[in-house]
C-alpha cells in the first residue's frame, strides 16, 4: 500500500473531526444555556483532540516538513475529505442537536470498528476517542428526545432540522474507492458495513419521539470526494485565516 | 495487564515526577493520575511515556514541557513522549490521587456502571465532597474540563465537580 493512500484516508477520518470541531466552537459564549454551551465546546475540544491525532500521524507519513498545522490549515476546498452533514450551519440549537446526533451514531459504529484496525495507531486513536464520541452520543441523544418529545415548537423546530440534515447522513455510510481499498488491507472501514446498524439507530431515536423522515435514494455523497456545499468555504475562511495571513504562526 | 504504578529507582527522578502536576488539577500530581506511562533512565538521559486523559486535553502540552523542565533543572535530558495505546482510564488515578482529588473537592470517579447511572437515570450514589451526602444531583454532563461533570449538592446546596468516569 503506498502511504499517499494512508495519507487521505487519515484525512478522510480526521476532517469530519475538524470541520464538526469548528462548528461546535462557533458556538462558544452562544449556547442557549451556561450547561448546554460548556458540553457543545467540550465536544469541541474532543474532536479537535482527535483531529491532532490524525494528523500528527498524517503529517509524519507526508513527511516534507508538514506538520499538523500545515495538514488541517494549508489545504484548498477540493482537498477536504468531510461528509457534508458536518459542515452544514448552526442555525439553531434543534440544527446543532439533530447534526451532532446523526454524526454520534455514525462515529461510535465506525471507531468501535477501527479499534480493529491492522493499522496500530488508528487503533490507539479509535479506542481513545470513542470513549469520548459514546459521551457525546448520549448527550445528543437525550436531546433529541427532549426537543422532539418537548412542546410544541420545540418538536417544530427538531423537525425541521430532520428535514433539512436527513437526506445528508446517505453519505456517511456510502463508500469511496478509498475505504475500500482500506477494508481490503484490514486498516479501514467499508461504511456500507455500518447502514443497516446505523439506519436502525437513527429511527429508533426518531421514531420515539414521532419524528418523521423521507426514505431517499442515495445522493449528496460527494463531500468525502472533495466536492462541498458553499457552507465550507465560509470555514475555511475562517479556519485558515490566521495561517494564511501569518504562515507558520504558533501560540 | 496494564501496571497502574512503577517503581522508580531513583529518588530524585521520582520526586520530581511526583512534584509536577495537572495545571488543571493542580493538587494532583501527574503520578497520581496515572498519565507518566513508562519511564527509562540511562545514566542522565531519560525516555518518559506520557498519555493523555482526554484527546483534546488542553494540558498536555503544559505537562510535558513541565515534565522536561524540572527534570533538565535537575541536570537530566530528556525526551517525552507521547502514547495514546493503552488508553487512559480513571482507574489509573491512585489512592494517594483519589484523596487529593476529595480533599480539593472533586468527587471521584464511581465504578463504570454506577457512573452512567449516576450520570444519566438520575441516581444519587455521587457522594457531595463538602458534606457527604449522597442527596446530590447532576447539573450538567459536562464541566469545567473535558474530565468533569458538574453536580450540586441537595444538603448544603454547594455544587461541585465529579471527575467523570471513563474505561
Amino acid at each position: 500500500m503506498s502511504n499517499q493512500k494512508l495519507y487521505q484516508y487519515l484525512l478522510l477520518l480526521g476532517d469530519n473531526s475538524l470541520i464538526l470541531g469548528h462548528r461546535l466552537s462557533e458556538l462558544c459564549g452562544h449556547g442557549p444555556s451556561l450547561e448546554t454551551d460548556i458540553a457543545l465546546t467540550n465536544m469541541s475540544l474532543d474532536l479537535y483532540g482527535q483531529v491532532r491525532s490524525y494528523f500528527q500521524y498524517a503529517a509524519k507519513i507526508k513527511g516534507d516538513n508538514s506538520t499538523e498545522d500545515s495538514v488541517a490549515f494549508l489545504r484548498t476546498e477540493r482537498e477536504y475529505h468531510n461528509s457534508i452533514l458536518v459542515e452544514q450551519e448552526n442555525k439553531d440549537f434543534a440544527h446543532v442537536i439533530v447534526r451532532q446526533f446523526f454524526f454520534d451514531v455514525y462515529h461510535n459504529l465506525l471507531l468501535d470498528k477501527l479499534k480493529s484496525s491492522k493499522d496500530e495507531i488508528i487503533a490507539a486513536i479509535a479506542h481513545k476517542s470513542i470513549k469520548e464520541s459514546d459521551y457525546h452520543l448520549r448527550f445528543s441523544s437525550q436531546w433529541v428526545r427532549r426537543l422532539g418529545g418537548g412542546t410544541v415548537i420545540s418538536h417544530e423546530k427538531t423537525q425541521a432540522a430532520v428535514t433539512h440534515l436527513y437526506p445528508f447522513i446517505h453519505e456517511l455510510v456510502s463508500p469511496i474507492p478509498i475505504e475500500k481499498e482500506m477494508q481490503e488491507l484490514g486498516i479501514g472501514i467499508n461504511p456500507d458495513d455500518l447502514r443497516d446498524e446505523y439506519f436502525n439507530q437513527v429511527q429508533e431515536v426518531l421514531n420515539e419521539v414521532n419524528l418523521e423522515y423521507a426514505e431517499l435514494k442515495e445522493r449528496f455523497a460527494r463531500g468525502k470526494t472533495g466536492i462541498h456545499t458553499e457552507q465550507l468555504g465560509y470555514i475555511l475562511g475562517e479556519l485558515q485565516y490566521m495561517q494564511r495571513a501569518y504562515p507558520n504562526m504558533q501560540w | 495487564m496494564v501496571k497502574t504504578l512503577f517503581y522508580i529507582e531513583d529518588p530524585v527522578i521520582n520526586q520530581t515526577l511526583y512534584e509536577v502536576s495537572d495545571p488543571e488539577i493542580p493538587v494532583l500530581s501527574i503520578m497520581d493520575m496515572g498519565i507518566v506511562r513508562d519511564v527509562k533512565v540511562d545514566g542522565k538521559k531519560i525516555d518518559i511515556k506520557i498519555t493523555p486523559t482526554y484527546s483534546g486535553c488542553p494540558a498536555m502540552d503544559t505537562i510535558a514541557v513541565d515534565i522536561k523542565k524540572a527534570l533538565e533543572e535537575k541536570g537530566f535530558s530528556v525526551d517525552v513522549e507521547l502514547v495514546l495505546a493503552p488508553a487512559w482510564t480513571t482507574d489509573w488515578i491512585t489512592p494517594s490521587g483519589r484523596k487529593k482529588l476529595e480533599d480539593y473537592g472533586i468527587a471521584t470517579p464511581l465504578e463504570k456502571s454506577m457512573d452512567k447511572r449516576a450520570l444519566f437515570d438520575g441516581e444519587r450514589i455521587v457522594k457531595c465532597p463538602q458534606c457527604q451526602s449522597h442527596n446530590t444531583i447532576m447539573v450538567s454532563q459536562f464541566g469545567s474540563t473535558a474530565c468533569k461533570a458538574l453536580f450540586k449538592c441537595e444538603d448544603c446546596l454547594e455544587p461541585f465537580d465529579y471527575f467523570k468516569c471513563l474505561k
